[in-house]
């Protein structure tokens, strides 16, 4: 009898019904509602953490760029070459050159105690020595303050995450290394990257101050194009000479972020996965409170001919409508609240500390409403199913 | 007591709801246990730290080493019961996802600095008689299935053997348990002798950190200056603190695990505070007429908040502690993560936390429902029969 367009109409005023008896129900449907925002909050919260991490590692990689590192080191921390090898490193076949030389940076990594501006306690800060084609090797290196530190002597250059995340980093003031004090000369950025969590200086400084005679740590390149890189690393896993490990920029810093994604991603799904059980309950509870208070009005039309399709669909549709809001709602507030705070945790690879700020990625706040709007399904699916399968008569013989 | 009945029957009347309210209350003090567990797992070492224990280590930082004379020196300072040396060794076994510390020992004074660990005496016997003896944590052992007698290797990847290799052979000669539930036993021990002489030139002498046993606790701060003035402008100056400080300085690198924590639980209860809530208000709505009935024949005032707040007690008690047994359960059978999380455990003290907090919870969602129906005029409520 009824077209698909009668059917329409009839969800479509079942639904306006619905959602017009809010007011009436305000305590369950607010109680829902910031339920499922406070699933969505924290979801989208929890993994804004490692998207912001993983963030910070990989805008840290340039295409065309690679890490040398001895074979068996799973970090620069690790590694370990002597100033032959870095040589015949620089110049195997694959390398960018310009007229200086090779696109090649021999460099040294420490740590070195300075304390965090949050806790006031002690954090290891990676300690960089690098080459002068450090800043070539690497994309978009800026000082965005003071000056670079001048080659051969006693200064430094701070990353900007490093410099706001730790005590007496700015420019002009000095960093204790041991028995040395070197000034701090400038700040650079590096577009979030993880350079931005680094102190830079002389690689020939660093190696006398941790009297660590002509060694080096890891090699960084520019290769000629990404594609080089096969060549680059034929030449020297093939060369006797050398006992290395070679991998693109980009491998090299997913290797290093993987821990501590895995465990920020494991911890996040699982907790949000408990709220969100708990919000479905809470939103079961609000619509079979919203079936049972419309018992009369749902059973009257269902005596006027309304088919139990529309009752259903439309009883969805309004608690898919409240999850929405309720996700809209968690994925606002959670951009609000982590969108770019500015944080630093460890690397566990090699025990130093990351500066890096949360990201609220489009992706995420997508996969919010997805949960919301899951939640909401289900929490109004078993409802509607009740609602629908009234005994009219009976119904009717409570008006 | 006697009107257990009644509120028992009153939480009956909606099954449905006061069921999906219950499953509301349970999810969440499922969640309270799990993330004690996981804060648990990364800030507790700090109260498992020995108050007569300091570490010492390179002032400028951890990975830089120490040379082993200065555990002579160290033992001649007052206040210094005796000093011994562990070092990092970054072994992986098999997969770099398999992570579990691994560090060479000098094994009597290492038994006996940290008694924590214990080890049967025969299979302390053989670790003395075995150079490439290591003895492993119970929870290793079992993750593993290593069993005493097996030949393990572990790469390095920090130390080289003279022959260029980083595979290390390890006998395992023990398998310790710790002695509460709060011990790691993840991590693996070995003979520093073995790991000094097999290991290349870059390094040999030179050790990761020291652990100090102090004479008096109370003299903690005193001693460690004493030992890093002992230090003092040498090529290795040194940084001495508790190790609780220490401990929760690692806890503090990772970030502030409590602050998060506390505000995922935040806004866990804050949402369970509602819908139990809610639920309360409901029930309390459709029976004004009823209360209006008891308070008629002579229930006082008291008397009608205790009804309402028993029954919003009872559904979050029982909830709370459904909840904190399947957390317990869960939690039981270890860490979710596969090894990052070594100490994974429901802590006594969080449990009777929560308990605790079921009440607070039952209080606060009944009390509002109580008042209501405290002032509810027998007559007006009568009309609404």
């Amino acid at each position: 009898m009824a077209g698909p367009i009668n059917w329409f109409s009839q969800i479509a005023s079942i639904t306006k019904f619905g959602l017009l008896s809010i007011p009436q129900r305000r305590g369950a449907v607010v109680a829902t509602v910031i339920g499922i925002a406070g699933v969505v909050t924290v979801l989208v919260g929890v993994l804004s953490i490692a998207a912001g991490f993983r963030q910070a590692m990989t805008v840290s990689a340039s295409p065309d760029g690679a890490i040398v590192l001895r074979s068996g080191a799973d970090s620069e921390m690790v590694s370990g070459f002597g100033r032959d090898e870095t040589r015949v490193i620089a110049d195997s076949p694959g390398v960018a050159r310009t007229a200086q030389g090779p696109l090649a940076s021999a460099e040294l990594f420490v740590i070195i105690n300075i304390p965090k501006r949050s806790t006031g306690t002690d954090a290891n800060v990676p300690l960089r020595g690098v080459e002068p084609a450090a800043l070539l090797v690497r994309d978009n290196l800026k000082i965005i303050r003071g000056r670079m530190f001048d080659w051969g002597k006693d200064e430094v250059i701070v990353g900007r995450g490093a410099a706001q995340e730790f005590a007496g980093l700015e420019v002009g003031s000095k960093i204790k290394v041991g028995r040395y004090e070197w000034p701090v000369a400038g700040i650079f950025s590096a577009d979030g990257g993880v350079a931005e969590s680094e102190i830079w200086t002389d690689a020939k400084v660093l190696q006398d101050a941790y009297n660590r005679g002509d060694s080096f740590q890891s090699v960084s390149v520019r290769l000629n194009s990404p594609g080089a890189f096969q060549q680059f690393k034929d030449s020297l896993t093939s060369n006797p000479q050398l006992n290395v490990k070679v991998v693109r920029q980009s491998e090299y810093y997913a290797e290093q972020s993987e821990t501590i994604t895995r465990l920020i991603t494991t911890l996040g799904f699982l907790i949000a996965f408990l709220m969100a059980i708990g919000a479905v309950f809470g939103a079961l509870n609000t619509m079979y409170s919203a079936v049972a208070a419309r018992t009369r009005e749902i059973a009257t039309l269902r005596a006027l001919g309304f088919g139990s399709s529309a009752v259903v669909v439309s009883l969805m549709l309004e608690s898919l409508l409240l999850a929405l809001v309720g996700g809209i709602l968690g994925g606002g507030l959670a951009w609000l609240a982590f969108n770019n705070f500015h944080t630093s945790t460890m690397n566990w690879q090699s025990f130093s500390q990351i500066a890096f700020a949360f990201k609220v990625t489009p992706e995420l706040l997508v996969r919010g409403i997805v949960w919301s709007a899951l939640i909401g399904l289900i929490g109004g699916l078993f409802p509607a199913i009740r609602a629908a399968r009234l005994p009219i008569a009976a119904a009717l013989r409570e008006l | 007591m006697k009107f257990f009945h009644l509120i028992w029957c009153n939480l009956k009347r909606k099954k449905l709801r006061t069921s999906l309210t219950l499953l509301s209350i349970v999810v969440a003090f499922v969640l309270f246990g799990f993330l004690s567990a996981i804060q648990q797992a990364l800030v507790g070492g700090v109260e498992m730290a020995g108050a007569d224990r300091l570490i010492v280590r390179h002032k400028v930082s951890i990975i830089q080493l120490l040379p082993v004379s200065y555990e002579a020196r160290m033992d001649r300072i007052a206040g210094v019961d005796f000093a011994t040396h562990q070092t990092w060794f970054g072994g992986i076994y098999q997969d770099p996802k398999n992570f579990f510390m691994q560090n060479p020992v000098e094994p009597e004074k290492f038994l006996q600095m940290h008694p924590e660990i214990i080890l049967p005496p025969e299979q302390e016997k053989a670790w003395l008689a075995t150079r490439t003896g290591a003895i492993v944590g119970r929870r290793t052992a079992n993750r593993f299935h290593w069993k005493i007698g097996d030949q393990v290797p572990i790469q390095s990847t920090i130390w080289t053997r003279p022959d260029g290799s980083h595979t290390w052979e390890f006998d395992i000669v023990g398998i310790y348990d710790g002695k509460d539930k709060g011990t790691d036993t993840t991590p693996m021990f070995f003979r520093y002798d073995y790991f000094d002489e097999a290991r290349q030139a870059w390094g040999k002498g030179q050790v990761g950190w020291y652990t100090i046993r102090i004479k008096d606790p109370s003299q903690a701060a005193e001693v460690a200056k004493r030992v890093d003035a002992e230090f003092e402008n040498s090529p290795a100056e040194t940084k001495t603190e508790p190790e609780g400080a220490f401990i929760q300085g690692w806890a503090k690198a990772i970030g502030n695990i409590v602050l998060i924590v506390a505000a995922i639980l935040g806004a866990v209860f804050f949402t369970i505070l509602l819908v139990t809530g809610n639920t309360m208000a409901q029930a309390v709505r459709e029976r004004t007429g009823e209360l209006g009935v008891l308070k008629a024949i002579g229930f006082t005032n008291g008397r009608i908040v205790g009804l309402v707040l028993a029954e919003s007690c009872l559904l979050t008690v029982l909830g709370g502690t459904l909840g904190l047994g399947l957390a317990w359960l869960v939690i039981s059978r270890g860490d979710p993560t596969s090894g990052l999380l070594p100490m994974f455990f429901f802590p006594t003290r969080d449990l009777l936390i929560g308990l605790g907090l079921s009440v607070v919870l039952g209080l606060v969602t009944g009390i509002f429902p109580a008042l209501q129906a405290m002032r509810l005029r027998v007559a007006d409520a009568l009309r609404r029969m």
